[in-house]
């Protein structure tokens, strides 16, 4: 097996990303994403890639537009409210179908927020990253090595749907340092054959109808046309759906969690395995397309509860827990926000309130 | 088993570099789940710098805790922001050169080490903070101490002839450590 190193995440993030065939990275400043861009600027010059400081984010995201739409595997990365900014750019990446992989390192919101880390961005980056209504494959790590590996894969990911993928993370994930295995550098054949097996374009030098389709809208029924392209592609993620079911065999309380959070529940529901109570954790890998059938097809008369924990007020995960669930057990929210983070203590003192109610 | 403990000082005291060399050697030297938090964000000169290491057998859950096994400080400012967040039982390792106020606590295990003025007598003041390091290993025998030894010479690789005064440095708070165990 290979090494392991001692890692932050945003440098893992980015060390992956190079292995996975980054070639162009552009950016714009912003806590608590900023190891990011900088491990960028030092790393993709020894590549042979290249690193632009967009004068904001909106230049910044379309200039990934630009370098992506040429075929070369392009990222960005920014927080929350750096991320707002991206949404003109990611929906027009998405109408043109062009694979690009951006990262979100949430922080405290709404507005300008909190440069501490949260989980404010649920709804946003699950339901509507932009206008327009494209979807998009998001990711939700809840470990270093989860960011490393899951932004290996969101370049495949991209091009073989030709669509953009974000890594939804946070501060937690993004700041501190953990063990980490990191994968193989991908070589320029196996990037190549991804190209020509994906994406068998290039805007320069290519004759009419064989380039890229690189425009956000078009006259007519082209628009339309696209839409239906576009939906008939997400009616294919079924497959992609990815979930944790943990300790859920006989599991009588539910946690439910993404990201950091889910590491945090699943810390707390092992001590209270100890203490005899019968907890799992369904943990949505991806948050997008969500595991809705992990919730629908729970043992409802098994099940007492479920217990929402995120570090977002209010509840963003909540609707998608609850449009699965159809109230057919208690839902409990354990909450934190606004930079203040969630530890193992008050997970447990939220759940142990929940368990006496409906045990 | 899991072990949590927050270290915390002035910026200058190699705070963050205690915590990550700790963090770093046990990954390096170990199959342990170890994680390393740094505080970030706004900061006050003269106040308080500070990050987080848990060590575990297990997945580790929250890399913060506010319940710590092990509180590290190095100057006063920490010892009165961070002592509410020692658990009882815990045990308080004080930089006594510079911390020289009464701890209001009777339900801790309390470890005193002169850390900066020992650096001082050494001719290396800047070693306070692995000084302290070996304190913590000593009284805890958090991992084993050829691992931070193996860290540092991990560390200073690209500086050799700053291996030797850190081990020793190291070992001297080892010495104290292990005195108060």
């Amino acid at each position: 097996m290979a090494e392991r190193v001692f890692m932050k995440g945003t440098e893992a993030i980015a060390e992956a990303a190079v292995r996975a065939g980054c070639r162009f990275f552009a950016g714009y400043p912003i806590t608590p994403q900023n190891e990011i861009p900088e491990y960028m600027a030092r790393r993709l010059p020894e590549v042979g890639g290249s690193f632009v400081q967009g004068e904001s984010e909106v230049a910044s995201v379309n200039m990934l537009y630009g370098a992506a739409s040429t075929g070369i595997r392009a990222m960005s990365s920014s927080s929350s409210c750096g991320i707002s900014l991206y949404s003109e750019g990611v929906s027009y990446c998405a109408s043109a179908r062009i694979p690009m992989v951006y990262v979100n390192v949430q922080r405290g919101g709404p507005g300008i927020g909190a440069i501490q880390p949260a989980q404010q961005d649920y709804l946003q980056a699950t339901k509507a990253s932009g206008n327009g209504g494209f979807r998009m494959i998001v990711l939700a790590p809840d470990s270093v090595q989860e960011c490393v590996d899951m932004v290996y894969e969101a370049f495949d990911l991209a091009e073989r749907d030709q669509n953009p993928v974000l890594l939804l993370t946070d501060g937690v994930m993004g700041t501190m340092m953990e063990p980490v295995v990191l994968p193989e550098m991908r070589s320029d054949e196996e990037l190549k054959a991804f190209r020509e097996k994906f994406m068998p374009r290039a805007i320069v030098g290519h004759p009419l109808g064989q380039q890229a389709f690189c425009r956000p809208g078009s006259v007519g029924d082209g628009q339309e046309q696209e839409n239906i392209k576009a939906a008939a592609m997400y009616e294919t993620w079924d497959k992609d759906v990815r979930v944790e079911e943990y300790m859920m065999d006989d599991a009588e309380i539910v946690f439910a969690a993404y990201g950091i959070s889910a590491r945090i529940s699943r810390a707390v529901l092992r001590e209270l395995r100890k203490q005899g109570i019968k907890a799992g954790m369904i943990r949505p890998i991806t948050v997008s397309p969500f595991p809705y059938d992990a919730f629908r097809n729970l043992d409802f008369d098994r099940v007492k509860g479920i217990i929402d924990v995120e570090m977002s007020i209010p509840a963003q995960m909540r609707w998608d827990i609850d449009f699965a669930v159809q109230n057919r057990v208690p839902v409990k929210e354990v909450l934190r926000s606004g930079g203040q983070l969630l530890t193992n203590d008050q997970v447990m003192n939220g759940a142990m309130e929940f368990i006496k109610e409906v045990l | 088993m899991e072990r949590n403990m927050m270290i915390a000082g002035f910026g200058g005291q190699g705070v963050m570099t205690m915590g990550k060399l700790l963090a770093e050697a046990t990954s390096q030297a170990t199959d342990l789940n170890v994680t390393f938090f740094p505080s970030y964000g706004a900061a006050m000169r003269g106040g308080t710098s500070n990050c987080y290491v848990v060590i575990s057998d297990e997945p580790i859950g929250a890399p913060v805790s506010y319940n710590l096994e092990d509180l590290v400080v190095m100057n006063g400012p920490s010892l009165r922001k961070f002592l509410p967040n020692l658990k009882p039982g815990g045990t308080l390792f004080v930089n006594s050169t510079i911390v020289t106020e009464e701890v209001e606590r009777d339900d801790i295990k309390i470890v005193k080490a002169p850390a900066t003025q020992m650096a001082i007598d050494i001719n290396n003041p800047r070693a306070l903070n692995v000084i302290m390091l070996g304190v913590y290993v000593g009284a805890t025998d958090a991992v084993p101490e050829e691992v931070i030894v193996k860290g540092i010479e991990h560390k200073f690789q690209a500086k050799p002839h700053l291996i030797e005064p850190n081990v020793d440095a190291f070992k001297m708070g080892l010495e104290l450590g292990r005195q108060q165990k």
